[in-house]
């Protein structure tokens, strides 16, 4: 148990009748990389809201290093305590800044909190650096940055805390591929340096490929399909991994089949649900 | 048949220090589909918006834009509407922020004929219900609001609209970015099963050199304001002539390449506020030399293919190197 | 964002994207502020010296705007007027946005039951008219500045506390409210330094068209001889004292007050609506 870096097990979590998170259970080991994936209402972001502290469980744990994440952190220390464990990049990098605040300011504001009396010029100085923005940005406002170098003041705020796990959700979905590579392969070298762990909750999965170890595929709130990232996409297993597989577009792609495939899983599905095969409805 | 045709298009802005759209020469035939990709402010939509004349506030024209035989760009206000009425639509990227929630899906789609008096309202309904019907939509959807519908089934009912005036060109500015990737499949069934039918010219612009890959016969890559490469999906995806396209394939996450770190490309497209000299990618291109910082290049055809074009000095050598490999 | 700032029916038409009239209502308000503040070194005469003599004098030389039936310079207690028609508003503007503004935050930041005790007590304040709470405590506690000052804040402190909790709520629910939440900061450190930060221009666009309302609210009570001591210059005051001379023939006396109080609301309408504009174009 000691070399898991992140344990859940059992999230749950509904918004009504909807089970937006269903008994959903995964590890991450020490220095790995886990790729959530799935569509639009699939329970990736709230999963990930839910371990980050941002949202609560209705049932399950979280823990980190085996220590349980509360649900709702009170006081000063147990806040403190959280933000080491786990830090978030977010998906959009222009409202994921506070537009009144420079690069300088967010960093040093975040460094204050965590580590107070030790030199921050020098560390921001680092971080900067680490994520490959020149001391010239430091300055700054957001407005005045790039998606892609707003995403990498992200990145190093969230590098500031030193935290044991980084979850990046989406975190660059919203830029160019030419800047959201760049991206992606600073992603791989701080892994490298730094040995923190990555959950990377995504819909792309090119980056799954190209940034994870292993990887879980959800949808409506359950994991249908886990495994090594190389397993799952060479060889899926679950009808709803192939179709997602399938869906993604290159030369030579037949949407038309894809549509089919689709509606079939669909109806299977509903068909399942009649039978009782199937826990709950497959509405919606 | 040319539905579009689009030749030496240069857009200038106030506060731009060079043109935003830098002679623009792009074409779309009937029942063809065309793709245009680029990064974001590399000029694509406003590419596609001009055909439409919806041009952002101070923006000085050259060129023509002739949608069916017309010029765009000389039009008066009838005729304009007549155009964005009848000839050509718009698809747009977030269905949500183009439709109006407070009104029922019927109201949506038969309100520019009505208003236009290009058929009765009885007519229009007929229309609306069978182009719901080819979208794949149920007629009850008319008397539902916006808000009942999900994503991909909105955006469904965005072409339908679009189809209502039975366009000669449609043009979809990235009509699947908002979308799942399984409905984004069946967006693009759909919209090629139209072009079929109804002999559209399709023009699909989009970020996603795969998508574009996967659903055009022709592609423009577009860079700074300028038409990098041109030429058919297949040999720009297996024979790229440019730097830029080249690296946008490599920098690309996908299914198929070797895994491992991408190809990124370094730095940020140039600023609107500087001037361009020469070369627009020079300063991110591997292959760069002196006569890519002083002058700027002139398309040149692939040998044995003539509707390959790719503007750059060193188009021949890239080739050279991709057969190499 | 959307934002919605409280306005009269009347004065909201009171609004110009033309420039000229912007630098002319704040040239002209900063023109009364600067005469407020140098009353004493301007007014050529004892605003409360009366010359009977010369009671309803026309304007001449010695008196820019005549003598009033009273005998004393129009001009002068127009000067002197300036600073009690000035600092009521002030200080109900100060107290409704303190008070408005805290309450607002935290209706709006800690949601629940304490938004629901803090929306409904401010909107028992709002059905209550205003003006007839003034006049209540006024008749109660007798003349003097300051009970129609406070009586005016506690009716108008709903204003700014429903516009604030709107934008606390359209604040909090942006990213980076979240991203400082994971970083461990606390709540209240959080909305002191980033969300009223980024809220502060709208309320202070809010507040300035309230100063022009409690102008008028203030002079309306002074007309009714509530509020500020009989003698004391007023502009308020100034109209009722000038208006039995309006029947003598003589309404120059009535007339210039007036003229400055509709001026000095207008301008600071215009001011306000301008910079509430201002800020709703910045913000995309």
């Amino acid at each position: 148990m000691s070399d898991l870096l992140l344990d859940v097990s059992g999230l749950s979590r509904t918004f009504g009748d909807v089970h937006a998170v269903d008994d959903v259970s995964f590890t991450l080991a020490e220095g790995g990389s886990l790729g959530i994936v799935g569509e639009s209402g699939s329970g990736k972001t709230t999963t990930a809201r839910i371990i980050v502290g941002l949202d609560r469980a209705d049932a399950g744990t979280v823990r980190v290093h085996g220590a349980e994440q509360t649900g709702t952190a009170r006081g000063r220390a147990a806040r403190l305590a959280r933000a080491r464990r786990i830090q978030m990049v977010f998906q959009d990098p222009y409202l994921s800044l506070d537009p009144r605040t420079s690069v300088h300011d967010v960093l040093r504001e975040t460094l204050r909190l965590h580590f107070p009396g030790t030199d921050h010029a020098a560390r921001i100085r680092e971080l900067l650096d680490q994520v490959g923005l020149g001391t010239r940005a430091a300055d700054a406002r957001p407005r005045e940055l790039s998606g892609g170098q707003r995403q990498r003041v992200a990145i190093a705020r969230a590098l500031a805390v030193e935290p044991a796990i980084l979850v990046l959700d989406e975190a660059v979905a919203a830029l160019d591929v030419s800047v959201q590579a760049q991206i992606l392969n600073l992603l791989a070298d701080i892994r490298e340096q730094t040995r923190v762990g990555y959950l990377f909750i995504t819909h792309d999965l090119g980056v799954v490929r190209c940034v994870t170890d292993d990887v879980i595929v959800m949808r409506r709130g359950r994991i249908v399909e886990s495994g090594a990232t190389a397993r799952v996409l060479e060889a899926p297993e679950h009808p709803y991994t192939q179709l997602l597989l399938a869906s993604v577009p290159r030369p030579g792609w037949d949407p038309r089949a894809i549509g089919a495939a689709r509606r079939a899983l669909a109806e299977a599905e509903s068909a399942g649900a009649e039978a009782g095969g199937a826990k709950r409805p497959a509405a919606v | 048949m040319t539905t579009l045709d689009i030749r030496g298009l240069r857009l200038r802005l106030p506060g731009a220090a060079r043109p935003v759209l830098d002679g623009v020469d792009l074409s779309v035939d009937a029942s063809e589909t065309v793709a245009l990709v680029g990064e974001s402010g590399s000029g694509k939509s406003l590419t596609s918006r001009t055909v439409l004349r919806l041009l952002p506030k101070g923006a000085a024209t050259e060129g023509r834009v002739e949608v069916a035989g017309d010029d765009v760009l000389t039009m008066n206000a009838k005729q304009l509407r007549k155009l964005r009425t009848q000839t050509a639509a718009m698809v747009f990227q977030d269905p949500r922020a183009a439709i109006n929630p407070l009104r029922r899906i019927g109201d949506f789609l038969t309100e520019s004929a009505r208003l236009n008096k290009l058929m009765t309202a009885a007519e229009a309904d007929t229309r609306a219900v069978e182009l719901l019907d080819a979208v794949g939509l149920s007629a009850d959807l008319m008397r539902r609001y916006p808000g009942q519908l999900s994503g991909g089934m909105l955006q469904r009912v965005m072409i339908a609209a679009a189809l209502m005036g039975d366009p000669r060109l449609l043009l979809a500015d990235e009509p699947t970015t908002a979308l799942d990737v399984t409905s984004q499949a069946e967006v693009v069934t759909l919209l090629a099963d139209l072009r079929e039918r109804f002999g559209t010219g399709l023009l699909f612009v989009t970020h996603d050199l795969g998508l574009a890959a996967a659903i055009s016969d022709r592609v423009y890559v577009m860079y700074a304001g300028r038409i990098v490469e041109t030429g058919p999906s297949e040999s720009i995806f297996a024979r790229p002539r440019h730097p830029y396209t080249r690296a946008l394939l490599a920098s690309t996450p996908s299914l198929d390449t070797p895994q491992g770190r991408l190809t990124a490309i370094d730095g940020q497209p140039p600023d609107l506020r500087q001037e361009l000299h020469g070369c627009p990618f020079a300063p991110r291109c591997p292959l760069a030399t002196e006569v890519c910082t002083t002058e700027a290049p002139q398309s040149t055809s692939a040998p044995g293919e003539p509707a390959h074009t790719a503007a750059c000095h060193h188009a021949d050598r890239l080739a050279r190197e991709a057969a190499d490999v | 964002m959307t934002m919605t700032l409280v306005r009269r029916p009347g004065l909201a038409k009171v609004r110009t994207k033309r420039a000229p009239l912007y630098v002319a209502s704040l040239v002209f308000a900063g023109v009364v502020v600067l005469l407020a503040l140098l009353a004493p070194w301007i007014q050529p005469y004892d605003p409360n010296i009366a010359d009977l003599g010369n009671a309803l004098a026309p304007p001449s030389g010695d008196h820019l705007f005549g003598v009033d039936a009273a005998g004393r310079d129009t001009f002068s207690r127009l000067v002197a007027g300036a600073r009690t028609s000035l600092l009521g508003p002030l200080g109900v503007v100060v107290f409704s946005t303190v008070l408005g503004a805290a309450v607002g935050v935290a209706a709006g930041w800690r949601g629940g039951w304490l938004d629901s005790v803090l929306s409904r007590g401010s909107e028992l304040t709002l059905a209550f008219p205003g003006l007839l709470l003034a006049i209540l405590i006024v008749s109660v506690y007798g003349e003097g500045l300051l009970a129609p000052v406070v009586a005016l804040s506690v009716a108008y402190f709903p204003y700014v506390s429903r516009l604030t909790r709107s934008l606390v709520l359209a604040e909090r629910a942006r990213p980076y409210v979240a991203a400082y939440q994971v970083q461990g900061h606390s709540g209240l450190q959080i909305c002191v330094r980033h969300v009223v930060p980024n809220i502060a221009p709208v309320v202070l666009a809010q507040s300035t068209v309230n100063f022009g309302y409690a102008l008028i609210d203030l002079a309306g009570l002074s007309f009714l001889g509530l509020g500020v001591p009989a003698l004391t210059p007023d502009w308020g005051r100034m109209v009722f004292d000038g208006k039995s001379a309006i029947q003598s023939g003589y309404p120059l006396s009535a007339i210039i007050p007036c003229l400055a109080i509709v001026l000095t609301v207008v301008a600071f309408n215009v001011v306000g609506e301008r910079w509430a504009d201002k800020v709703a174009g910045r913000t995309r």
